[in-house]
């Protein structure tokens, strides 16, 4: 072994005198007889060249928290920032279960010895299923944004085609993620991405210009709803129908803390709906709350088939009336059939499926009602207040959900000058669009949620009235 | 058998949980509450009107509300509070059993530093000025990793291990791309024993994938890996040391072969548990890397995930990495989207940045020595065991190399010659004793009725003995009931599963519960 005395609070056999037992059990001098197999010309001589140890635990949090207190965060600034992870109420409830160590350090427990984890699982599965009224949920995966590509793979796997249509107005993120995962078109098994352009005056899908593109070449035709920009596509059930004239799969991503008021994925006529779950009971974490979903029909099989993400069937036991989670048509997956299986599937979101079971539990119907009703109106409201400073005004309409395009080239100040004015006064203005919607000009993406109240919005409008005065 | 420490080793009498707990669909009760939610002011009504449908385009507003289940919060919170009960988790268990996986102990103190408010409410989009402590964290680690790797940059977005991989697929794809060759070469090479992701990652990415088998040594021959090189070669993503614990000692050689032909070499050190300190990707000649955070630096698994897989890469294949970088001039950090050559993005903002707090906070508890210590541990501890599991009468390793760092891969194929108990039967009874199930083996299994424990540096001496009394009783009760380790499990939350044929059935498999009740004939009117 290492020549110092080191023993570590993390590592019980690093006491001496247990190690020279072990050693001695297998016949070695040292650990480093065991490393024989690595080749000596490969071994790393030096020391590594990392900080530490901070031995104590005390000491290791003092410093940790030292770094943290370089942050400023949304709890002690009143923030505007949306944009694919919004800051919703987490209720402490959501927080005590999804914090409990069984659920944080369990893995690949199968079905017995996890069989909690198993249920939870279904049973965020079955109430997302409620939200999207869909019946097939595949387990929580990275982000909305792989989650979208990986439905567009699955809906060119299930046409055979090789062409999708997107909005213009997509998330830049979600966009460029969904490009990567379609592949360069000098690749023969890519999949060709073409947006499609919006109506000026409402943010949703130009019609006109999406029955010009959309062919039977065309794998699936996605939307967003609400959209990236805010506004609500209101030709949903319009655009499936055009879709699915051509033999296309339409596929939905959607907000589901949007779904107490607005219309679900499956009743417009999705084949396939994708998302992200962080607004259901998961803290931001500056991007590390996300998690995607992938919803589909499953009136027929195909579509299980071809879904990439790890899926549950409810089954059995043999006691009456009790019930075990189990994975099904588990080969078709990447741990399965390796390069053969549907795309690739992992370690992803987990306990952000804790986390939404419970909040969806706690919301019931109701809840989500009132939510996605107090979201809009006070939405509307602190798009009214901004729009009566002069020079500023909203565009696209008053179709939106939480968030809404507030445009400030009437002001003659840039969204980065507005938005440093806003954080010495304590407040996270909202994204700045210019960089990837440049027809925007000096456009920002506001998000208001059900935690700001009449109060923050007065002094949002107060300050930016000020600042552009 | 024997134990190493002093204690005699006694099977403890485990009875997991058992609340016999409902869907929670089932319990509902109309009209009871879980939490309230904010309500607009009037003053809010006041100006936009009470009515939110108006803003809402008529074709898109909800009119049947969806049938979650209405209960008080009490309710809620007692009945998921019983299915954590009976979530067996790491850290109640012995998750020994979980090898591949590197099931180690994740400090509880970093738990509490990812819940202030300094990290859980913190928004990606904040402009860097107010993030200048995450993105020292970010910083910080990769300065880490480029020590541990060797390498010149690190990208922390990948959201797990095979994100990590198919990041690099990515990032191989557009180096070839930027010099005119990816028409030519469309082709990455992996090893059987090579994670799974390994192969899937460069095939979702576009690629075909050639697979290297192990001969009886249990690894790929030199020839047959100069045989797969070619100018059609775009990379190679390899695991050393493999799924089987063995190390690969032609692994320079193999770098140089796909380095010859114009690949890019790249070692998947999700585990790196035996490596610390000891060998780097750098030094056997590889391009890139990756680390699975949640393996080797300590943060938890977290019912799968969130997870980060650290991309490492050379200088050359850095302006390809995926936006944004994150910098530091010195004084002040900031996130660099400016980079032409980029492949882009694979995820939303730019990492899990409290799974990079964790693995920091580890590699801090630690220093150069115990990171060093970490691994020496792991391969002691997995040799200790292994001495322990193949005194058993059943069980074997194959390959003519025997030499183990991290993990092996054992086989139960005399076991179940002899008695007809194979890795399946042995798992279900095994976990009656009160750890995890034990992995078996990726797919597919080219070594027969395989189990794969790995017991990092976080199991004492006794956690050793212990599971390895546990394997040998199981393999006892194989020979002398064999039918009591057939009907296993006993001591679980629920009894044998039934009905396995819903798993490829379409008429009764079931993904939520709404479909259980139209497939099952529940559904109401």
């Amino acid at each position: 072994m290492s020549d110092e005395f080191f023993v570590h609070p993390y590592i019980p056999n690093s006491v001496p005198e247990t190690k020279r037992r072990m050693l001695e059990e297998i016949g070695k001098e040292s650990a480093l007889d065991i490393y024989e197999p690595i080749p000596e010309r490969l071994r790393f001589k030096g020391a590594l060249d990392v900080p530490g140890p901070i031995h104590s635990e005390a000491e290791l949090r003092r410093h940790m928290q030292g770094i943290l207190a370089k942050n400023a965060s949304c709890a002690e600034n009143l923030s505007f920032l949306g944009g694919g992870t919004w800051q919703h109420s987490v209720p402490a409830a959501v927080d005590e279960v999804a914090n409990r160590a069984e659920f944080v350090s369990a893995y690949d427990g199968l079905y017995y010895t996890d069989m909690g984890k198993q249920q939870v699982k279904f049973e965020w599965a079955s109430q997302l299923g409620e939200l999207l009224d869909l019946e097939g949920v595949g387990l929580a995966f990275y982000d909305w944004g792989t989650v979208t590509g990986l439905s567009l793979r699955m809906a060119s796997r299930i046409t055979g085609r090789n062409h999708v249509l997107l909005p213009d107005t997509l998330s830049p993120e979600r966009l460029a993620i969904t490009r990567t995962l379609c592949g360069p078109e000098e690749m023969p098994a890519s999949i060709r991405v073409e947006l499609v352009g919006h109506d000026p005056a409402t943010g949703q899908i130009d019609l006109d210009d999406l029955r010009a593109k959309v062919s039977d070449e065309t794998a699936a035709v996605y939307i967003e709803n609400p959209g990236f920009l805010g506004s609500i596509e209101g030709q949903a059930e319009e655009i499936g129908r055009i879709a699915h004239e051509h033999g296309a799969q339409f596929v939905v991503g959607v907000d589901p803390i949007s779904l107490g008021v607005l219309r679900s994925p499956g009743s417009c006529g999705a084949d396939i709906a994708c998302g992200d779950v962080q607004s259901l009971g998961v803290h931001m974490s500056c991007g590390g709350g996300l998690g995607g979903f992938i919803a589909f029909r499953d009136d027929d099989p195909v579509y299980a088939s071809e879904c990439p993400l790890i899926l549950f069937t409810i089954l059995p036991t043999e006691k009456e009336g009790e019930f075990a989670f189990a994975e099904m048509m588990e080969e078709r997956t990447s741990y399965g059939l390796r390069d053969k299986g549907k795309d690739w599937v992992g370690t992803g979101a987990g306990l952000w499926m804790v986390a939404g079971a419970v909040y969806m539990s706690l919301m019931g119907p109701q809840g989500f009602r009132e939510v996605g009703e107090t979201i809009v109106k006070r939405a509307h409201y602190a798009a009214r207040r901004l729009a009566d400073i002069p020079g500023v005004s909203i565009r696209f309409g008053d179709g939106f959900f939480k968030e809404f395009v507030v445009d400030f080239g009437g002001t003659g100040t840039t969204v980065a000058d507005i938005n440093a004015a806003l954080r010495e006064r304590g407040i996270f203005g909202g994204y700045d669009l210019s960089r990837h919607f440049p027809d925007l000009g000096q456009s920002a993406l506001y998000c208001v949620t059900e935690l700001h109240t009449k109060n923050d919005l007065d002094a949002l409008a107060a300050a930016v009235r000020e600042i552009v005065a | 058998m024997t134990a190493g420490s002093d204690k005699t080793v006694k099977l403890r009498d485990y009875r997991s949980a058992h609340w016999d707990e409902p869907i929670i669909m089932e319990m509902s009760v109309p009209g009871e509450r879980g939490v309230y939610v904010p309500l607009a002011e009037p003053e809010v009504e006041g100006l936009v009107g009470s009515d939110a449908d108006a803003f809402i385009p008529a074709g898109m507003r909800r009119t049947q509300p969806p049938a979650l289940p209405e209960l008080s919060q009490h309710q809620v919170l007692r009945h998921y509070l019983r299915l954590s009960q009976q979530t067996m988790g790491m850290d109640l268990a012995s998750d020994i059993s979980e090898g591949t996986c590197t099931m180690k102990y994740s400090p509880k103190v970093h738990d509490e530093l990812c819940r202030s408010p300094q990290m859980a409410e913190l928004h990606p989009f904040q402009d860097d000025e107010t993030l200048q402590g995450a993105l020292q964290i970010l910083w910080e680690f990769r300065t880490i990793l480029c020590a541990i790797s060797g390498l010149d940059e690190v990208s922390l977005h990948g959201g797990g291990g095979a994100h990590a991989a198919f990041t690099n697929a990515a990032v191989v794809r557009a180096y070839h791309q930027s010099r005119g060759e990816l028409a030519q070469r469309d082709e990455f090479i992996t090893t059987m024993f090579s994670h799974p992701c390994d192969a899937a990652a460069p095939a979702t990415a576009g690629f075909k994938v050639v697979t290297l088998m192990p001969d009886e040594m249990g690894y790929p021959p030199l020839e047959q890996v100069k045989a797969a090189v070619s100018e059609r070669t775009a990379g190679i993503m390899i695991t050393n040391p493999e799924d089987t614990g063995i190390y690969n000692p032609h692994i320079d050689t193999i770098v140089d072969l796909v380095h010859e032909a114009g690949g890019i070499a790249y070692t998947d050190q999700a585990n790196a548990n035996s490596v610390l300190g000891i060998a780097r990707a750098r030094d056997a000649g590889f391009d890139a890397c990756h680390f699975n955070l949640h393996k080797t630096f300590s943060s938890p698994h977290a019912c799968a995930g969130p997870a980060t897989g650290a991309y490492c890469c050379t200088d050359e294949l850095a302006p390809f990495l995926p936006v944004p970088v994150t910098t530091f001039d010195g004084r002040t950090y900031h996130l660099d989207y400016d980079r032409p050559q980029s492949i882009g993005k694979v995820r939303e903002f730019y990492g899990n940045v409290p799974v990079v707090l964790r693995a920091l906070a580890w590699c801090l508890s630690l220093g150069p020595r115990g990171l060093r210590e970490v691994s020496e541990i792991s391969v002691l501890n997995n040799n200790y065991l292994m001495k322990k599991l193949l005194e058993i009468e059943g069980v074997s390793m194959p390959y003519d190399e025997k030499r183990r760092l991290d993990q092996v891969r054992f086989s139960l194929q005399q076991l179940k010659e002899d008695t007809g108990i194979g890795c399946h039967e042995f798992q279900e009874r095994q976990i009656d004793f009160g750890v995890q199930s034990v992995w078996t083996s990726h797919h597919p299994f080219v070594v027969p009725e395989p189990f794969t424990p790995e017991p990092c540096e976080t199991y004492s001496l006794e956690d050793l003995d212990y599971w390895a009394e546990t394997a040998a009783r199981v393999c006892r009760e194989a020979r002398e009931d064999p039918d009591l380790v057939r009907n296993a499990p006993y001591n679980q939350p629920i009894a044998k599963m039934t009905g396995l044929e819903a798993l490829e059935d379409h008429d009764t498999w079931a993904m939520t519960w709404r479909a259980y009740k139209r497939k099952h004939g529940l559904a109401g009117p």
